[in-house]
C-alpha cells in the first residue's frame, strides 16, 4: 500500500478525462431538454436555482440599502413589503427549499446507493418542468405588481386585502410543491428499492439517510401548503370566507395550516445540507464518523418530531395557553437531535487527521453558525422571551444563520466537495479558501447585528426604524456587501474550472463512498457493473483501495487545483 | 417509448420495477391524504363554530342523490377490484368488461354531480355567484352558510377532478387492456389505477356523511 | 417483494354488501337524534361507521391486509399525519377558556 501522494492515481498529473462520460453522452438541447439522466437533470437543477437565487439575492440588496438610513431613501414603504416578501418567496421555496435535494441528492443518491438511475426518470424531469411553471407564476407576479403579503401569505390580507399580484404567486407556489412531492417520492422508492447488493440500510452513506428523512417531509407536508394556498387563492378569487373574519372565517386556521407545512419545510431546508456535512468531515478527518446510527436515527427523529412543533410561529396570535406550552415543549424537544448531530460531528473531528480543504472550510463554519442559529432557535421556543423578540430582527437573525449559515454553506460546500465528480475537474483551491472565509465573514458581519437590533427591538418588515439604530444596520448591509462578494467568487471560478481546472480522476480526496469508485464525470448508466458492496461506510481503515495508510501515517493532503 | 410490459432500463428485474411501481403509488396516496385532509381540517373547524348553520345548509342538498352516488362509486370500486382479480387470473376479456363498467359506474357518478352543481345554481346556493342562502337572514347567517356551501364545492369539486382523472386513466388502461397487455404476469398498470380508484372512493364515503347527514332528525 | 396473493372474487362482493348495509345504516342512524343520549353521539357513529367502511376498502380491495409491512407503514403513517394535524390544532380551539 503506497503512502506517497505521487503514487496515489488520483494525484498523478497527466490524469485524463474518461472518454465517454454523461456530459458528451449525447449533444444538441434536446438532449438535455428530455434527459431522464439523473445527472443531467441535477445540472438543469443548478442552474435554475442559481437564477432564483439571484432574483432572492437582488430583492436582498435592495433591502440592505434601503435600510442603510433610518427612513430609508431607496423605495416607498408599500414597495418595501414587496422586496421582503418577493426575496422570501424567491429564496425559500424556488432556492433553499430544492437546492441539496434537487442539484446534489439527485446527481449523488443513485451513485452512491449502486444503482443506474432513479426509480422514476420521467417524473424527475417532470418535476424540473413542474418547478420552471411554478416559478415562471411567481415571475409573472413579480414583475406585474409584486407581492406584499410576506411570504407567509397570512390571511385576511392575501386573500383579500392585498393589492399587489397575489394570485398568480399562490399558483406558482401551489404548482411548485407538486415538483418537490415528486422529487421525494422519487427519493423515497430509489432508496427502498434501488439500492445495490450489498448496499444495507445501515452500510447507506448519511447524506442518503438524510434526504429519505427530508423526503418524509416533502411527502407528508407539502400537501398541506398546496391545499392551503388552494383555498386561500379561491377565497381570493371568489371571495369566500375560510380565512375572512368578516365573513365568519378564521385567519389562525390559515397560520395553522400554513405552518403546519412551513415548519417542516426548515428542516427540509437543513437536512439535506446535515447530510452534506455528514459526508464531508469524515473525508478530511480521515476518520469515520463517530455514531452512525445516532446521526442516521436523528435525521429521521428531526423529520418526525419536527410535524409537531408548528405553532411555535404563533404564539404571539391568541392560541390557547396550553397550545403554547406543548408547542414550546416539543420545540425544545427537537433541538435534541440536532444537538446529537453536532456533538457526533465534532466527535469525528477529535483525533482526526484533519485537512482544510475548501469544503471542510465550509464544513466547519457550518458547525459553528449552525450553533448559533439552533441555540437562538431555544430563545425563541421559550414563551417568555418570544414575546419581547418575536417578529423582531432576532428572528430574522436566528432564521437566517440556519439559512445561510447552515444550508447555503451545506450546499457551496457540497457543490465543492463533488464538483470533481460532476465536472471531472477541480476548483482553484487557494482562491476557494479566500471565498469561503470572505463568505463567513461577509455572514457574521450581515447577520450578528441583527441579533443586537432584534434584543433591542428593532421590529422585521418595517421599511424604517429609530435613528439610534443606524450603526447595525449600516454593519449589516456592509457585511452583506462582503457576502456578496463570498457568493461571486465561487460562480466565477466553479464555472472557469470547467473549462481550465485540474482534471480530478475518480477519487481525488480520497474520499470512501460509491460514488467515487466510478469515473469523474461518470458514465450515464453510473456503473460499468453493479457494484456489490461488502464494505461499510466511512471505514477508512479497510478500504486499501483509496490508497491511504490511515494508521499513525501523517495526513496526506489531498490533490489541489492549483498545487 | 416503452411499451406496456417492458423492463424499464434503470430496473434489473421486473420484480424491482413492480416493486417500485406499487411503493410509488401508495406514497403519492400519502401525498393525497394530507392534500384533502387539509380541507377536512378547515371543514372540522368551520363545523365546531358553527353546527346550527352547517346543520341547516346539509339539508339543502339532495340526499336522495347523495346516497345514490355513493352506491353507485362504491360499486365502481367493486367492479375496479374484480378487474384486477380478472388480471391476476389471466382472463383478458373480463378485465376489459370490468374496467368497462368502471368507467361506465364512475361517469354516472360524475353526471349526478353535475345534476346536484346545477340544483345548487339555481338555488343561489354556489358561492361567488349571486350566493343567497336565506335572504331574509343576517347578514352573519348568509356567510355561515355560505362557508358550508364554499367547503361543499371546493371539497366535492377536487374529489370530482380526482374522478376526471380516474376517468382518463381508465380510458389508458381499456385501451391496453383491448390490445391484450394484461396478463397473470403482468398487470401493474391495472393494480396501481385500482389503488388510486379506491383511494377516491374512500374520499367519498367520508364526504358523503360529513356533508349530506349533518342534521337529518 | 410483491404481493401475489388473489383474493376471490366471493370475498369482493361480500365485501361489497357489507360496504352497503353500512351506507345503509349510517343514513339512517342520521335521521335519528343521537344527540339527546349523549352530545355528539350522531358524528361519532357516522364516522365509526366511514371509518369502518374505509377500513374495509383498503385492506380488501387495495389488499392492505396481504400487502408487505413496509406498505402498511406507509398507510398507517398517512393516517397518523392527518391525526395530528386534526387532534393538535383542534387542541388549541378547544383549550381555550374564551369561546
Amino acid at each position: 500500500m503506497s503512502t506517497t501522494p505521487a503514487a496515489r492515481p488520483s494525484a498523478t498529473p497527466g490524469n485524463i478525462l474518461p472518454r465517454e462520460h454523461y456530459l458528451n453522452a449525447t449533444y444538441g438541447i434536446r438532449s438535455w431538454l428530455l434527459t431522464t439522466d439523473h445527472k443531467r437533470i441535477a445540472l438543469l437543477y443548478l442552474v435554475s436555482v442559481t437564477f432564483f437565487f439571484f432574483i432572492g439575492g437582488a430583492f436582498a440588496t435592495m433591502i440592505r440599502i434601503h435600510l442603510l438610513t433610518p427612513n430609508g431613501y431607496l423605495v416607498t414603504p408599500e414597495t418595501y413589503n414587496k422586496l421582503f416578501t418577493m426575496h422570501g418567496v424567491a429564496m425559500i421555496f424556488f432556492f433553499l427549499i430544492p437546492s441539496i435535494p434537487a442539484v446534489l441528492g439527485n446527481f449523488l443518491i443513485p451513485l452512491m446507493i449502486g444503482a443506474k438511475d432513479l426509480a422514476f426518470p420521467k417524473i424527475n424531469l417532470l418535476s424540473w418542468y413542474i418547478y420552471l411553471v411554478g416559478g415562471s407564476f411567481v415571475l409573472y407576479s413579480f414583475s406585474t405588481g409584486g407581492l406584499d403579503t410576506g411570504w407567509t401569505f397570512y390571511t385576511p390580507l392575501s386573500s383579500v386585502y392585498s393589492n399587489s399580484a397575489v394570485t398568480p404567486a399562490v399558483i406558482g407556489v401551489f404548482i411548485n410543491g407538486f415538483s418537490s412531492i415528486l422529487t421525494g417520492l422519487n427519493f423515497i422508492v430509489t432508496i427502498h428499492t434501488m439500492r445495490a447488493p450489498g448496499m444495507t440500510w445501515f452500510r447507506l452513506p448519511l447524506f442518503v439517510w438524510a434526504h429519505y428523512a427530508t423526503s418524509i417531509i416533502f411527502i407528508l407536508g407539502t400537501p398541506v401548503i398546496a391545499i392551503t394556498l388552494l383555498l386561500a387563492g379561491l377565497e381570493r378569487m371568489f371571495h369566500l370566507g375560510f380565512f375572512n373574519p368578516a365573513l365568519g372565517g378564521d385567519p389562525i386556521l390559515f397560520q395553522h395550516l400554513f405552518w403546519f407545512y412551513s415548519h417542516p419545510a426548515v428542516y427540509i431546508m437543513i437536512l439535506p445540507a446535515m447530510g452534506v456535512i455528514s459526508e464531508i468531515i469524515p473525508t478530511f478527518a480521515r476518520k469515520p464518523i463517530f455514531g452512525y446510527t445516532f446521526i442516521a436515527g436523528s435525521s429521521i427523529a428531526i423529520a418526525v418530531i419536527g410535524f409537531f412543533v408548528w405553532a411555535h410561529h404563533m404564539f404571539l396570535t391568541g392560541e390557547s395557553t396550553y397550545a403554547a406550552l406543548t408547542f414550546s415543549l416539543l420545540s425544545y424537544l427537537v433541538a435534541i437531535p440536532s444537538a446529537v448531530k453536532v456533538f457526533n460531528w465534532t466527535s469525528t473531528l477529535y483525533k482526526g487527521s484533519i485537512s482544510y480543504d475548501t469544503p471542510m472550510l465550509y464544513a466547519l463554519g457550518f458547525i459553528g453558525l449552525f450553533l448559533v442559529g439552533g441555540l437562538t432557535g431555544l430563545f425563541l421556543a421559550c414563551l417568555g422571551l418570544d414575546i419581547h423578540i418575536h417578529d423582531t430582527y432576532f428572528v430574522v437573525a436566528h432564521f437566517h444563520y440556519i439559512m445561510v449559515g447552515g444550508a447555503v454553506m451545506g450546499y457551496v460546500g457540497g457543490l465543492h466537495f463533488w464538483w470533481p465528480k460532476i465536472t471531472g475537474r477541480l476548483y482553484p483551491e487557494f482562491l476557494a479558501r479566500i471565498a469561503a472565509v470572505t463568505l463567513f465573514i461577509g455572514f457574521n458581519l450581515t447577520f450578528f447585528p441583527q441579533f443586537i437590533l432584534g434584543y433591542l427591538g428593532m421590529p422585521r418588515r418595517y421599511h424604517s426604524y429609530p435613528p439610534e439604530f443606524q450603526v447595525f444596520n449600516v454593519m449589516s448591509t456592509a457585511g452583506a456587501s462582503i457576502l456578496a462578494l463570498g457568493y461571486l467568487l465561487p460562480m466565477i471560478y466553479l464555472v472557469w474550472s470547467m473549462r481550465y481546472g485540474q482534471v480530478a480522476g475518480r477519487n481525488p480526496w480520497p474520499a470512501t463512498g460509491l460514488e467515487w469508485q466510478t469515473d469523474s464525470p461518470p458514465l450515464t448508466e453510473n456503473f460499468d457493473v453493479t457494484p456489490e458492496v461488502t464494505w461499510e461506510a466511512y471505514d477508512f481503515e479497510n478500504r486499501p483501495d483509496l490508497g491511504l495508510d490511515v494508521k499513525g501515517a501523517p495526513s496526506l493532503a489531498p490533490a489541489h487545483g492549483d498545487d | 417509448m416503452h411499451r406496456t410490459g417492458e423492463l424499464f432500463g434503470q430496473f434489473e428485474t421486473m420484480d424491482q420495477q413492480r416493486e417500485s411501481a406499487s411503493l410509488g403509488m401508495w406514497v403519492f396516496l400519502t401525498t393525497e391524504v394530507l392534500f384533502f385532509g387539509g380541507m377536512f381540517m378547515t371543514y372540522t373547524l368551520n363545523r365546531s363554530t358553527y353546527p346550527e348553520i352547517f346543520g341547516e345548509a346539509s339539508r339543502s342538498i339532495n340526499l336522495t342523490l347523495g346516497a345514490f352516488n355513493t352506491v353507485v362509486l362504491i360499486g365502481s370500486s367493486l367492479t375496479m377490484a374484480m378487474s384486477v382479480w380478472a388480471a391476476s387470473v389471466g382472463k383478458k376479456q373480463l378485465v376489459t368488461m370490468f374496467l368497462i363498467l368502471t368507467l361506465i359506474l364512475g361517469s354516472i357518478f360524475l353526471g349526478v354531480k353535475g345534476i346536484e352543481y346545477h340544483e345548487k345554481f339555481v338555488e343561489h346556493h354556489v358561492p361567488g355567484l349571486n350566493f343567497s342562502f336565506e335572504p331574509g337572514a343576517s347578514v352573519a347567517t348568509n356567510a355561515h352558510a355560505q362557508l358550508f356551501f364554499s367547503l361543499y364545492f371546493a371539497m366535492t369539486g377536487l374529489h370530482a377532478v380526482h374522478m376526471i382523472v380516474g376517468a382518463g386513466l381508465l380510458i389508458w388502461l381499456i385501451k391496453e387492456s383491448m390490445r391484450g397487455r394484461f396478463t397473470a404476469e403482468y398487470n401493474t398498470p391495472v393494480e396501481m389505477v385500482g389503488l388510486y380508484w379506491h383511494f377516491v372512493d374512500i374520499v367519498w364515503i367520508f364526504l358523503f356523511p360529513l356533508l349530506y347527514l349533518i342534521d337529518r332528525h | 417483494m410483491s404481493e401475489h396473493h388473489i383474493v376471490s372474487p366471493k370475498l369482493y362482493v361480500g365485501i361489497f354488501a357489507a360496504l352497503m348495509v353500512c351506507t345503509f345504516l349510517t343514513v339512517a342512524a342520521a335521521k335519528v337524534d343521537l344527540n339527546q343520549y349523549f352530545s355528539g353521539l350522531n358524528i361519532i357513529v357516522a364516522l365509526v361507521i366511514a371509518t369502518f367502511k374505509a377500513s374495509l376498502v383498503v385492506l380488501f380491495f387495495m389488499h392492505g391486509k396481504y400487502s408487505a409491512k413496509r406498505t402498511q407503514l406507509v398507510i398507517i403513517c398517512s393516517v397518523f399525519w392527518l391525526a395530528i394535524m386534526l387532534f393538535m390544532t383542534m387542541s388549541d380551539y378547544i383549550s381555550r377558556p374564551w369561546s
